[in-house]
C-alpha cells in the first residue's frame, strides 16, 4: 500500500493532490497513518506503532485502518 | 534593460461574471520586463468594465460587432491605427476570430501584427467537427452530432443515451436529461448563436483544462494544466489550481505538434474515473484564466506578443504546481462624463 509520491502533506494535516487538484483535511491519527505510509511502513509496523501509542484494541484498529485505506483509495491517493 | 515600446490593441474587455480574456492578457503583458506597452482597448459594449480600468488600458475605442460585416470592423481598426500606430492586435473572442484571421494580411499591410490560428486549424477544431478531429489526430472525443433543424431533435434518442450535452457553436453548454430539455436548450442556443446546435455524448468525470501556446511549427511554447475549483452558474471558473498532470501535457504537445497549432488555445478535457482524457473542446484563443499561467511562471500572453512580432521564443520548461487563482468582483466608480464620452464619441 503506497501513498502517491507527489502528494503534499502539511504539518497541520492538510493534503494536496497535485495531479487532481483535490485537497483533504486529516485529523492527528490520519496524519500519522499517512506519514507512516509515506515512509513505506507496512501494515504490521503501522499496527505496532499505533497500538503502542494509543488505547485501541487490535480488532478495532484493523477495522479503522482498512476503512481509512479504503477512503484513501476512493480519493485516488494510493498508487497501484 | 531598456524596454521596447510597442502599442498593443486587445478586445475582450468584458471582465464580467462571464469574462473575456482581454484584461488578464493586458495585465500579463503590462508585467513584461521586455516591453513598455501602450494599450488600446477595443470594446463592443459601453459597459465592458475594462474600458474604465485606466491603470491597465490607455485608450479605448468602440468597434462594431463582426456580425455587422467584417468590412466595417476592419475599416474602424484601420482608422484607429491611423491615430495609434498599433503594432500587435490580440483578439480575444471566438466570434470575432474568423474576421481577424481572414483579414490578417490586410492588417499586416497597415503594420498590425497578429498571431492567430490558420483558417484550416480554426475550422477543423469546431465543436461540430470534433468527431472527425478526434479520428484524424487519434484523440478520445465524445460522440456528437450537429442539429440544423428542430425536427432533427427526435433523432437524438437513436444515437445517444440521456443525459446529453447541448452546445452552441461558440459558447454555452447545457446538460439535458430528456428530449423536452433538449428542445428548450436548442431554442435558446440557436436564437443566440445560430446554427448548428451541437449535441454531445455526456462524458462522466472531472473537467480539467489546459492553456497552451503553439508556435505554428509544431512546438509548444508553454502549457499549464488546471482544474476548476469553483464554477459559476454559467460554468465559468471562479477559482482553479494548477496541476501536476504529465498526461494532460503529453496530450497538449500531441495536439499542437500534429495540428501545428498557431497561437493561444484552451483545451477542455474530461478525466474519467479510468483516468482517460476526453477532448471536449478546443477554444482557439487564450482563456480568461490565463493569468494563473502567468502567476505560475509562464507569461503566455507576453510570449504570444513576441511571436506576433516575429521574435524567437524559447519554450517554457516548467511552472509551479498548486498555484491557485480566485476571482473577485469589485465595484469601480466612474464619472458620468466617461460613460458619456464612450457612448457618444466612441472613444475615451
Amino acid at each position: 500500500m503506497k501513498i502517491k509520491k507527489n502528494i503534499a502533506v502539511s504539518e497541520s494535516g492538510f493534503v494536496f493532490d497535485p495531479s487532481t487538484g483535490e485537497s483533504f483535511s486529516l485529523n492527528q491519527v490520519g496524519l500519522e497513518l499517512v506519514e507512516l505510509l509515506k515512509q513505506g511502513e507496512d501494515f504490521d509496523a503501522i499496527k505496532k506503532e499505533i497500538l503502542e501509542k494509543y488505547d485501541v484494541d487490535e480488532i478495532s484498529f484493523e477495522k479503522y485502518y482498512y476503512d481509512f485505506i479504503n477512503s484513501l483509495n476512493q480519493n485516488q491517493l494510493l498508487e497501484d | 534593460m531598456n524596454k521596447t515600446k510597442i502599442t498593443l490593441a486587445a478586445t475582450g474587455l468584458n471582465n464580467t461574471d462571464n469574462p473575456g480574456p482581454g484584461i488578464p492578457v493586458i495585465r500579463a503583458i503590462r508585467e513584461s520586463k521586455m516591453f513598455d506597452v501602450r494599450v488600446i482597448g477595443l470594446a463592443y459594449e459601453t459597459l465592458e468594465p475594462g474600458i474604465y480600468m485606466k491603470d491597465l488600458v490607455d485608450k479605448v475605442y468602440m468597434v462594431p460587432y463582426p456580425s455587422e460585416g467584417s468590412g466595417a470592423l476592419i475599416e474602424r481598426i484601420a482608422y484607429i491605427n491611423s491615430i495609434e500606430n498599433i503594432n500587435v492586435l490580440i483578439p480575444n473572442f471566438d466570434a470575432e476570430l474568423y474576421t481577424f484571421m481572414k483579414s490578417a494580411s490586410t492588417l499586416e499591410k497597415i503594420g498590425i501584427h497578429t498571431f492567430l490560428p490558420t483558417i484550416e486549424q480554426f475550422e477543423e477544431r469546431h465543436k461540430a467537427n470534433l468527431p472527425e478531429f478526434g479520428k484524424k489526430y487519434n484523440l478520445k472525443v465524445p460522440k456528437s452530432i450537429s442539429l440544423l433543424k428542430h425536427s432533427e431533435i427526435g433523432e437524438i434518442r437513436k444515437e445517444f443515451e440521456y443525459p446529453v450535452m447541448v452546445k452552441g457553436k461558440f459558447y454555452d453548454a447545457y446538460v439535458a436529461y430528456n428530449e423536452e430539455q433538449v428542445r428548450m436548450h436548442f431554442n435558446k442556443i440557436s436564437a443566440k448563436w445560430g446554427f448548428p446546435v451541437i449535441v454531445q455524448e455526456f462524458v462522466k468525470g472531472t473537467e480539467v483544462n489546459v492553456v497552451a501556446l503553439g508556435d505554428g511549427k509544431g512546438n509548444t511554447i508553454g502549457a499549464v494544466p488546471m482544474r476548476k475549483q469553483y464554477i459559476t452558474d454559467k460554468g465559468k471558473a471562479w477559482g482553479g489550481v494548477t496541476l501536476d498532470a504529465p498526461d494532460m501535457l503529453k496530450l497538449t504537445y500531441h495536439i499542437i505538434k500534429s495540428t501545428r497549432w498557431r497561437g493561444g488555445m484552451e483545451l477542455e478535457l474530461i478525466r474519467t474515473n479510468n483516468n482517460d482524457l476526453y477532448l471536449i473542446e478546443i477554444n482557439p484563443r487564450i482563456p480568461a484564466w490565463v493569468y494563473l499561467a502567468v502567476g505560475s511562471g509562464q507569461n503566455l500572453p507576453e510570449a504570444l506578443l513576441k511571436l506576433a512580432l516575429g521574435q524567437e521564443v524559447k519554450p517554457f520548461e516548467k511552472f509551479d504546481v498548486g498555484k491557485i487563482f480566485i476571482r473577485y468582483s469589485y465595484d469601480m466608480i466612474i464619472d458620468w462624463n466617461d460613460f458619456e464620452k464612450i457612448s457618444t464619441l466612441g472613444e475615451i
